[in-house]
């Protein structure tokens, strides 16, 4: 009993101490998560905070489990907390409008962190996502400007997979109507599932009786998946493959010659940028007056909103460097496995 | 007469039922495909693809026959596999150096230990804590999931030890032509010398015996379907690029026209089966297996028959963690990686594969076979639709339509048949 009351008692203490420090800082920018499920949030939050901790600013945050419902509350229990600012990244751009509504009401400036929030106040930071579509056809088309593509495309659920495969059709095109490549499979891969991408692209394989020249991967998780199958038919690293986030796996593949290309969207530049904003904003800055800020009417609804875009990088064998400069994955990392030679960063 | 013979062979119809809807499948897609389904390449393909679920769906069976249920098996394998692809990429290479000889089986080695010490704490949670197990392994669901995000904070683990990959298939994970044969034949005359011993006991202690073209019959069918099912595999050859590195490496000159080497069985398959033999023996010969059908027709009947139900139930709960971490092992060795998300949604398929197969919700009924047959037919509409090209959505549905209708047909056939 005595113990209960004494942990009671240091929790209390801890819980105060975090409010005494919360109090002598500056601006509260409330972050709502979608999911911490996914690995690259944690890099964009890490981002995010040290950032924050820089300008003496404080960090509250809420992580909704995938819930569009749970972000919905959140939202408000933000709000509820005082921040002068909301960056969120929205589970559900639709169920979500509401709870920004009511931010925007109470005069809080709210930023749609990674996923687009349809909202005429709201402001929009994200990677050019179908650039990312765009970048991964071409280092494709670099490597095998003809013949039979197969197209793993992401989760049919999620509207990113649709912009990425449009930004790849848009690039192939004029070489799919003059008949130089043939798309020979495309496939949606169920909740961007490695096993499933590897399942769809053996049967596409069967299909094809192995005629295939090229694989157009969504990202590098459904890439894996693919290469797993292209390697049991002793095809893996004669057909080129794309990819994109710059998972450590993948970055391996493509110095060991597996995987051609990963688009890599730097997610520290993108949480590092959204709160630089974010103070701005809640210092009574003008959108429109953001330095960099753009007119972005793309989305569904066609509403015109302040946005910003950051470009992404494709990493392939020769600018491998880029990533282990920036610290994003150890050297050892990029070349385990790999013989003396045949990449120039590994030696 | 011929429903006369047919109860003479005494063969489980239901069983029998099942397999004649699985060929029905293929058939259809063989004809909607163009000719692709019944290929020994697909055919090959879907043995492997179906192993992961076929493996935990032989353990899920004990679990519901003692009238419980795991959720937690998927969230399992992806933890268990995230472990095993640490170890074997991180912690051991730093030890033994990289590609060392007893990286695979010391990591495998891990794994099986920590499946069976997760099976068993749920187990103890379940049979002496007396929590439902609804509710442990629901749990166990999301605790297991984030664990296995926790161990590289969601990063995927790649690639891996090339000996442990052997365990995924793939030309090399496969035994090839001549050990398949080898393999076929000692399964045929296993197969025989069961026959007649089963004979010989029967007669023993004087109980009606099947008469003998019955038992040829069987015989037969049992051998012919093996060596069917070997032959298929033998019939497809290893990719020629492979072929092309082979030969380089041996230094084999490849003739015009190619060399042919043939696949054979693959390892993850021969996990699967021997897994459904072991498994299969374990329900119907030990005393462990008939007092886990006892406990599930009646646990109260069990328990004062001095069954001591609740070390049953948690022999089973480890049992069960055991093949989860078995098909750990197949599933990221096949797909080279260990993600987070492997392995995500099996307990719901490996459940369906068992109920597909004949295993009561209500306990105390169900069959290994029946349960892997379920995990192979479940395995061919998702094959089959992809080799259609039918649209995910699509699949989903039709996957969930036809396991409400197969329980609807057992359930009425059982129906019928207890009149």
């Amino acid at each position: 009993m005595r113990k209960l009351a004494a942990a009671v008692l240091a929790g209390a203490a801890l819980a105060a101490s975090f409010a005494m420090s919360a109090e002598a800082k500056d601006k509260v920018i409330g972050v709502s998560w979608s999911n911490f499920q996914e690995e690259r949030w944690k890099t964009d939050e890490a981002a995010m905070k040290s950032a924050i901790a820089a300008a003496g600013d404080k960090y509250i945050s809420a992580d909704a489990q995938s819930s569009a419902q749970k972000q919905l509350t959140d939202i408000e229990s933000l709000i509820a907390q005082h921040a002068d600012v909301l960056i969120v990244l929205p589970q559900d751009a639709s169920a979500i409008a509401p709870a920004v509504q009511k931010a925007l009401d109470e005069g809080i400036p709210v930023i749609g962190y990674d996923r687009l929030i349809e909202n005429l106040n709201a402001f929009y930071i994200t990677f050019d996502n179908k650039e990312v579509g765009r970048m991964q056809a071409r280092a494709v088309f670099a490597a095998k400007p003809a013949g039979n593509y197969v197209f793993i495309k992401g989760s049919s659920a999620d509207p990113n997979a649709d912009f990425l495969f449009a930004g790849q059709i848009e690039v192939l095109k004029p070489a799919i109507d003059s008949g130089q490549i043939k798309n020979v499979g495309e496939a949606y891969t169920d909740g961007w599932l490695p096993a499933n991408a590897q399942k769809n692209m053996e049967q596409i394989l069967t299909k094809t009786n192995n005629k295939v020249d090229a694989v157009v991967a969504s990202n590098d998780g459904t890439a894996g998946g693919a290469i797993a199958a292209l390697l049991s038919q002793g095809m893996a690293g004669s057909v080129p493959v794309s990819g994109q986030d710059g998972d450590h796996a993948a970055l391996n593949r493509i110095a060991l010659g597996t995987q051609t290309v990963s688009v890599w969207k730097d997610a520290r530049a993108l949480g590092k940028r959204a709160v630089e904003i974010a103070a701005l904003l809640a210092d009574g800055k003008r959108m429109s007056d953001i330095p960099g800020a753009v007119k972005f009417s793309g989305g569904p609804k066609k509403i015109e909103m302040n946005s910003m875009f950051l470009t992404p990088i494709p990493i392939t064998k020769d600018n491998l460097g880029v990533v282990i400069d920036a610290g994003w994955i150890k050297k050892e990392e990029v070349c385990q496995g790999v013989k003396p030679g045949t990449v120039k960063v590994c030696g | 007469m011929l429903a006369r013979f047919i109860k003479s062979t005494e063969l489980d119809i239901r069983l029998l039922g099942m397999a004649g809807a699985l060929a029905l499948i293929w058939i259809v897609f063989h004809v909607l495909s163009g000719g692709l389904f019944l290929t020994p390449r697909n055919l090959w393909n879907l043995s492997v693809q179906s192993a992961p679920v076929a493996i935990m769906a032989a353990g899920m069976v004990f679990v519901i026959v003692t009238r419980n249920i795991d959720l937690s098996i998927g969230s399992m394998l992806g933890f268990i596999g995230m472990i095993m692809g640490t170890i074997q990429t991180d912690v051991l290479p730093k030890v033994l150096g990289f590609e060392h000889p007893a990286t695979w089986a010391l990591t495998l080695a891990a794994g099986l230990g920590l499946g069976l010490g997760l099976g068993a704490f749920q187990g103890f949670v379940i049979a002496y804590l007396g929590i439902p197990s609804f509710i442990v392994t629901l749990g166990g669901l999301l605790v297991w999931r984030g664990a296995a995000w926790w161990v590289t904070s969601g990063q995927t683990v790649a690639p891996l030890d090339d000996t442990f990959r052997l365990l995924g298939g793939g030309p090399e994970g496969s035994i090839g032509a001549t050990w398949s044969w080898v393999l076929g034949f000692v399964a045929c005359a296993t197969i025989v010398v069961v026959l007649a011993h089963g004979r010989g006991q029967r007669k023993k202690f004087h109980f009606p015996l099947r008469p003998m073209p019955a038992e040829f019959v069987v015989g037969g069918m049992a051998c012919a379907a093996v060596l069917a099912a070997v032959a298929v595999v033998n019939a497809y050859p290893w990719p020629v690029g492979i072929v092309r590195r082979y030969a380089e490496a041996n230094h084999i000159a490849v003739p015009d026209g190619g060399l042919f080497i043939a696949h054979g069985i693959a390892i993850p398959v021969l996990i699967a089966i021997g897994t459904g033999v072991v498994m299969s023996f374990l329900a119907t010969r030990t005393r462990f297996g008939r007092y886990a059908y006892a406990i599930g027709g009646n646990p109260e009947a069990a328990e004062l028959a001095g069954v001591d139900t609740r070390w049953v139930i948690l022999k089973c709960f480890m049992l069960m963690g055991l093949l989860a971490a078995i098909a750990g092992a197949v599933s990221i060795a096949r797909l080279n990686a260990a993600t987070n998300s492997e392995g995500t949604l099996a307990e719901l398929l490996v459940i369906a594969a068992a109920v597909i197969g004949g295993t009561s919700l209500s306990g105390g009924v169900g069959t290994v076979a029946g349960a892997m047959l379920g995990a192979v037919l479940m395995q061919s509409l998702q094959s089959g639709m992809v080799l259609l090209g039918v649209d995910t959505p699509l699949q989903n549905i039709v996957v969930g339509a036809v396991l409400v209708a197969a329980v609807g047909l057992d359930t009425v056939y059982r129906r019928r048949s207890a009149i």
